[in-house]
Order: structure tokens, then C-alpha cells, then sequence
């Protein structure tokens, strides 16, 4: 029955397979997919280096807390950052009374409700609180950041790219796709999926925001620092996971050298294959 | 069960003789995985993947339970409940990358395991059963994942989920009703979430519950080995412990390396980044792909791009992709050469490394790449082969094929010569 069925099945497989086959390079070859300024001036992220980069990287705190300092003078108008809590800033170096100072001073407040007497009011945020979410009325949605660097590929550079890519639409693309104008209310940005995005050009000149340490607070700094910081936003266990995972290699590779060796061992007196 | 020589099970103490009496629990672990199983002597590494895979599994029910007391399977707090765990649970992080990179390690050591089987003909009789089971916990196992890979909730959970069970939609007349019973509504919501997370927890249990069968199967005719010969005595076995304890030891630490390497140092890398975007039924990703084990299995679902005849492409789709797993059942009986192992078998061999492993290798790579041109031919042309493969081909060619002579028994493979051949070659030498 097998035999007398299965190359049946086999051939019907196949054939279809062929119909679809031949379908298919007819079309690609009478009316091949149309070249688009997407696929043509889209651009992977520029090759950037940051501290936390490889197994031995390691958070730079000065520059995650300039970073901070970007994300709340200027990210912050627009995108939120709800997995991360007030008191998650702790780790980027900043003390307790810092923390608590930077809970207090946020601008957008924590609403309360009273439940007695139906009051809707704020309270200043504490470090339990989670940073809050901003409610954005303009044109578009401005993606929450806690994990953008690990919502798009090769996020660090990405965020990076994008801050620091903005410039005049090429007149080569306008020539090649005349109908790929950036629309009125865009930015044009090659770093970006679609080439055209709602975000003007957030940090556009230097000294926008006054670093405190006395960085040279230059666009491509600033820029470096926020995607630094964001880095951390997405996952700041990193260090903790690469320090474990030296540990945990080291003690692997031991105990993987004492069975190797238990194995000729135990194998000694007998020849396998 | 077993060989006449195989080592017989003796208390060493009171108690265990008290337990061996009430309850053999401790005779039946002797003669399963200790030295009461005798095992062919030649096996190679490639044995290994079976031991492997029982570890991924355990190593996946534990994690797997940790990380269900901090998750919350609702449609509204799944995603940030997946970030709970990534933030603020003790070692959170470190439990669900291990989970995550489990599902990868699980598939990986169990395609070596059937890749095993593909070329030393593992499911011959007798041991087809052994072969079934096996094909059934990887159906099992490809439900869990898919199932596990929704419940962060993330856009690629919610648009796989979305693809994969408008799949059953393209059953004719039942297939849209059957999908919304499915899912409980028109899309993946709170009720799929709910039961997706539900099946997710059970279906374990029943792989290793099928394990535990699949392993039964396999004492009964002992394991296959290298040479495809089957065991005749004594010299030809070993003991499975020490033996292969020790081997199996060496191979799980290698594996552990090379598992926490990605664990601890790469976590997200065999993921892809829209699943960290929270699920948006309004925005559409702009390539929907799934996990990279079912890449090989998506491409031939791709593969179909025009109706044929009445039956519409994308059913045509749904079963070849089913089809292309179901195939595997049958493969004791497509493959009739009563050789076992490919190193015997020149023809098999050729169309295995040369057209088998390479059109696999193909689907792999465009079930992951974006659907266009020229991925869609290609895919088209190496799930082709794949079929013709398994339904055509093999048949022909165990067959026709004229194999190379085997050695007379797994001692005179492994030394060179075997005493007892002698004997039998020339009975009146002795």
C-alpha cells in the first residue's frame, strides 16, 4: 500500500510544486518586482561602538546617566518608558536622595483618585513609582522606549544612526522615484524602515542639553549617550548575565575536562568504533 | 526484553533489598539506563542527542513551571508580566533565557537526533515503533513551541499565532468555524492567550509521558548502532553504565558550553526583535516569520503560490507542510533495503548528502528569508526534492542499490576480527 501510494503522493507534491514553479518564473520574468526607494536607499546602522558591547562589556555609568539626562530633557516630551521605575535609576550610579530628587522633579505627575470622595488629583512621583507614561497628541505614535534597542535589530546603533541620520532627501532618489517625496509633516531618514518618519530631528544642535561632567555635549555625543543609556533601558541585568556567564563557562569547562577524562577512563580497557 | 547476558540487578544493602521486594523501583533504573542494559559497543557521538534530548526536556518543565508563578496569562498584562520577569524576579532574566534558548537547544538536539535516524535508517524493523513515538513527541514538541512563543504576547507571538491557526481556515467548509473554536473569537485574544498557556503546560507532561514509551520501544530490540549489524553476543556490547554514562557525561557538558555560551553571552539572537514590541492587532509586521525551527516547514507552507486545479494554494500549502512530518511515519516502509546503516549503502548515501541535506538546508534559509523572489523558487524547487525524496526516490534506490558487504558482527567491526566468524565461516576448521 505504501509503495503503491507513495509516489502518488510523491508526484502530486511535485507537480503542484512545478504549476507554482513555472507561474512564478513566468511572472518574475514578464513583470519583475518594481524597484523601490525603500529597498534602494534604506541603510543598516552605522558601526558604532559601545562599552557594554561584547561578553567582557560592561555599562559606562557616567555616560548611561548623560544618557538619562538626553532621554528626560528631550526624549521624554514625546516617549514613554514604562518598564523602568525611578528606583531602577539607582543602578546608573545615582543615590538614593538623587533618586528620590528625580521622582520628585519629574514633570509629569502621578494621578490619584480618592475613592471616598471621587477627587481625581497628583501626587509627585517616588521611587517605587514607574516612570510615567507620556499621553502624546500629535501627529503619529511615538514608540515607547524601554526596549527599542531590543525591538529592532542591532538596536544600540540603530537609535544611534537614526538621532544623527537625518539630512536632505538625496536628489538621486527624486530623480529615480519622483512619486518618493518626503510628505509634507516627515522626515527623511535612510536609517529608517520606510525612509520617511514624524520625528523632526530631536537633538539638532550642540549643547541642547549642559552635561554635568563636563563632556563635550556635541549632537553625535548626545546621540551616542542616549542609545547608551537605552541599551540599559532594555536590559539593565546585562552586566549581571555576562559576569554570571563567565562564571558559569569557567565552571562548565572544569567539569566538562573531568568527564572527558572519566570517560577514558572507564573506557580504557575496551576499544569502541 | 534484553540480551541473555545482560547484567542482573543485586541489592547491595538491607533496604535496598527490602525496597527491590516492595516496590523493583531501583532494578528497573538498573536495567533501563544502568549497567543492566547491555548496548552495542561502537556507537559514536551521534548517540548521543537522545540522552541530550530528555535533558532539554527536564530542563524546560523546570524553568518552564519557575516562570509560570510570575506570569499572567491575560492579553493585557502578558507582555509586561514577560518583563517583570526580566526586571525585577530573582533571576528572572536568567530563567527565561534559558527557557527561550531551551526551545532552540531542544530542536537542535533533536533534528540531530532524527538526522541520526535518516542515516542509519533508525526506524527499520524492528524498530518502526521506536521511529512513530519519535515522529509523535516531535509533533508535540512543535505545538509547545508555538504555543510557548505566543505567550509573551510580543508582535510576533500574536501574528504567528494569527498565521498559524489560519491555517485550519484553510480546511474547505469547516476550516472557518473550526479556526474561530480554535481560537475562541475571530483572532488571537485573551481566550487564545488563555488556552495557548493552558496547553503549554500540559503538553509536556504528555511528551514525556510518549518518552517514557518511546524508550520502553527501544529496550525491547536494544539500540541500533553505526554498522546497522545487529547484536549477536556478548563481545559486541557493553554495559550502559559505566560506559556510556561516561560518554553521555562528556557530551552533556560539551553541549552545556556551547547552551550557556548562547545563554548567557547571545540571549536574544536566535529571537526575533518585533517580539519585544507589545502585540498590535492594527500593525501588521512587515515580514512575519516564525521561530527558526520551523523555517524548513514554513518555506514548503510558502511554497505553493498558485492554485492547482480546484484545490486553492494556500490549502495546497497547509498540506504539504503537514505532509512533509507526516512522511516521516512512513519511512520504515518507503525505505526497503534491508541494509541499515548509510555507510553501506553507496547510492542512498549520495542522494542523502547530495540531495536530502541540501534542499533542507535550502528550506531552512528561505523559511526565514522574506517572501519574494528568488527565495520562493528556490524554496519551491528544493521542497520538490524533498518529496520526491521520501516518496520516489528512496523507494527506487533500496531497490536497485547494490550494497557494500557488512561486517559479520559489531566485535569484527570494532577489531578488526571476531572470533566466532571464523567459526562460522569455516566450520571444519574448528
Amino acid at each position: 500500500m505504501v509503495r503503491l501510494f507513495g509516489p502518488l503522493v510523491g508526484l502530486f507534491f511535485a507537480v503542484a510544486l512545478l504549476w507554482s514553479f513555472g507561474n512564478g518564473a513566468y511572472t518574475a520574468i514578464k513583470e519583475p518586482a518594481p524597484a523601490t526607494a525603500e529597498h534602494e536607499f534604506h541603510l543598516h546602522p552605522k558601526d558604532v561602538k559601545f562599552a557594554s558591547d561584547g561578553p567582557f562589556g560592561k555599562f559606562d555609568k557616567q555616560q548611561l546617566q548623560r544618557g538619562f539626562q538626553v532621554y528626560k530633557e528631550v526624549c521624554s516630551t514625546c516617549h514613554s518608558m514604562r518598564h523602568v521605575a525611578f528606583r531602577d535609576l539607582a543602578e546608573l550610579g545615582y543615590s538614593e536622595a538623587e533618586v528620590k530628587a528625580i521622582a520628585k522633579q519629574w514633570g509629569t505627575k502621578q494621578p490619584t483618585f480618592d475613592e471616598k470622595t471621587g477627587e481625581r488629583g497628583e501626587r509627585d512621583n517616588i521611587p517605587s513609582d514607574y516612570i510615567p507614561v507620556v499621553y502624546y497628541a500629535g501627529q503619529g505614535v511615538p514608540p515607547d522606549l524601554s526596549l527599542i534597542t531590543k525591538a529592532r535589530h542591532n538596536g544600540g546603533a540603530y537609535v544611534y544612526s537614526l538621532l544623527t541620520g537625518y539630512q536632505e532627501q538625496p536628489a538621486e532618489l527624486l530623480k529615480k522615484f519622483p512619486d518618493a517625496k518626503t510628505p509634507d509633516g516627515l522626515y527623511y531618514n535612510p536609517y529608517f524602515a520606510n525612509l520617511n518618519l514624524a520625528m523632526p530631528q530631536p537633538i539638532a544642535s550642540d549643547d541642547q542639553v549642559a552635561y554635568a561632567d563636563g563632556t563635550k555635549a556635541t549632537v553625535d555625543q548626545m546621540s551616542k549617550d542616549v542609545a547608551a543609556f537605552l541599551i540599559w533601558a532594555a536590559e539593565p541585568k546585562q552586566d549581571k548575565r555576562k559576569q554570571t556567564g563567565w562564571a558559569v563557562l569557567g565552571f562548565l569547562l572544569a567539569a566538562t575536562v573531568l568527564a572527558y577524562l572519566a570517560k577514558k577512563n572507564v573506557w580504557a580497557d575496551k576499544k569502541a568504533a | 526484553m534484553s540480551f541473555a547476558w545482560a547484567n542482573e540487578y543485586k541489592p547491595s544493602n538491607g533496604l535496598m533489598q527490602w525496597l527491590d521486594e516492595k516496590l523493583p523501583l531501583p532494578r528497573f533504573v538498573y536495567n533501563a539506563v544502568g549497567a543492566g542494559y547491555p548496548v552495542p559497543r561502537n556507537l559514536n557521538y551521534m548517540w548521543n542527542f537522545g540522552v541530550l534530548a530528555g535533558f532539554c526536556l527536564v530542563l524546560q518543565i523546570v524553568t518552564g513551571v519557575i516562570l509560570a508563578m510570575h506570569y499572567a496569562p491575560n492579553a493585557l498584562v502578558a507582555f509586561d508580566s514577560t518583563e517583570h520577569i526580566m526586571r525585577d524576579v530573582n533571576w528572572g532574566w536568567m530563567l527565561r533565557y534559558a527557557h527561550a534558548n531551551g526551545a532552540s537547544a531542544f530542536f537542535v538536539v533533536v533534528y540531530l537526533h532524527i538526522f541520526r535516524g535518516f542515516f542509519y535508517s533508525s526506524y527499520k524493523a524492528p524498530r518502526e515503533m521506536i521511529w512513530l513515538l519519535g515522529v509523535v513527541i516531535f509533533l508535540l514538541m512543535m505545538a509547545t513551541a508555538f504555543m510557548g512563543y505566543v505567550l509573551p504576547w510580543g508582535q510576533m507571538s500574536f501574528w504567528g499565532a494569527k498565521v498559524i491557526t489560519g491555517l485550519f481556515g484553510a480546511i474547505p467548509v469547516v476550516g472557518e468555524p473550526l479556526q474561530v473554536w480554535l481560537l475562541g473569537g475571530f483572532a488571537p485574544d485573551n481566550a487564545a492567550l488563555n488556552r495557548f498557556f493552558s496547553l503549554h503546560f500540559l503538553l509536556p507532561f504528555v511528551i514525556a509521558g510518549v518518552i517514557i514509551l518511546h524508550i520502553w520501544a527501544l529496550h525491547i530490540p536494544g539500540s541500533s548502532n553505526p554498522t546497522g549489524v545487529e547484536v549477536k553476543q556478548e563481545s559486541d556490547t557493553v554495559p550502559f553504565h559505566p560506559y556510556y554514562t561516561a560518554k553521555d557525561g562528556f557530551g552533556l557538558g560539551v553541549f552545556l558550553l556551547i547552551y550557556c555560551a548562547v545563554l548567557f553571552f547571545a540571549p536574544n539572537a536566535l529571537g526575533h526583535p518585533d517580539n519585544y514590541i507589545p502585540a498590535n492587532p492594527l500593525s501588521t509586521p512587515a515580514h512575519i516569520v516564525p521561530e527558526w525551527y520551523f523555517w524548513p516547514f514554513y518555506a514548503i507552507l510558502r511554497a505553493f503560490t498558485y492554485d492547482f486545479f480546484f484545490i486553492p494554494a494556500k490549502l495546497m500549502g497547509v498540506l504539504a507542510m503537514f505532509g512533509a512530518i507526516l512522511v516521516w511515519f512512513f519511512l520504515p516502509w518507503l525505505d526497503t533495503s534491508p541494509v541499515r546503516s548509510g555507510h553501506y549503502r553507496p547510492l542512498f548515501r549520495k542522494f542523502f548528502w547530495f540531495g536530502l541535506i541540501p534542499a533542507m538546508a535550502v528550506l531552512f534559509y528561505c523559511g526565514g528569508a522574506p517572501a519574494q523572489e528568488p527565495y520562493v523558487m528556490l524554496s519551491q524547487l528544493a521542497s520538490l526534492y524533498y518529496f520526491a525524496h521520501f516518496l520516489i526516490i528512496l523507494p527506487i534506490v533500496s531497490s536497485i542499490e547494490k550494497p557494500e558487504p557488512l561486517p559479520f558482527s559489531i566485535t569484527e567491526a570494532v577489531l578488526g576480527k571476531d572470533e566466532s566468524a571464523v567459526l562460522n565461516a569455516n566450520p571444519a576448521a574448528a
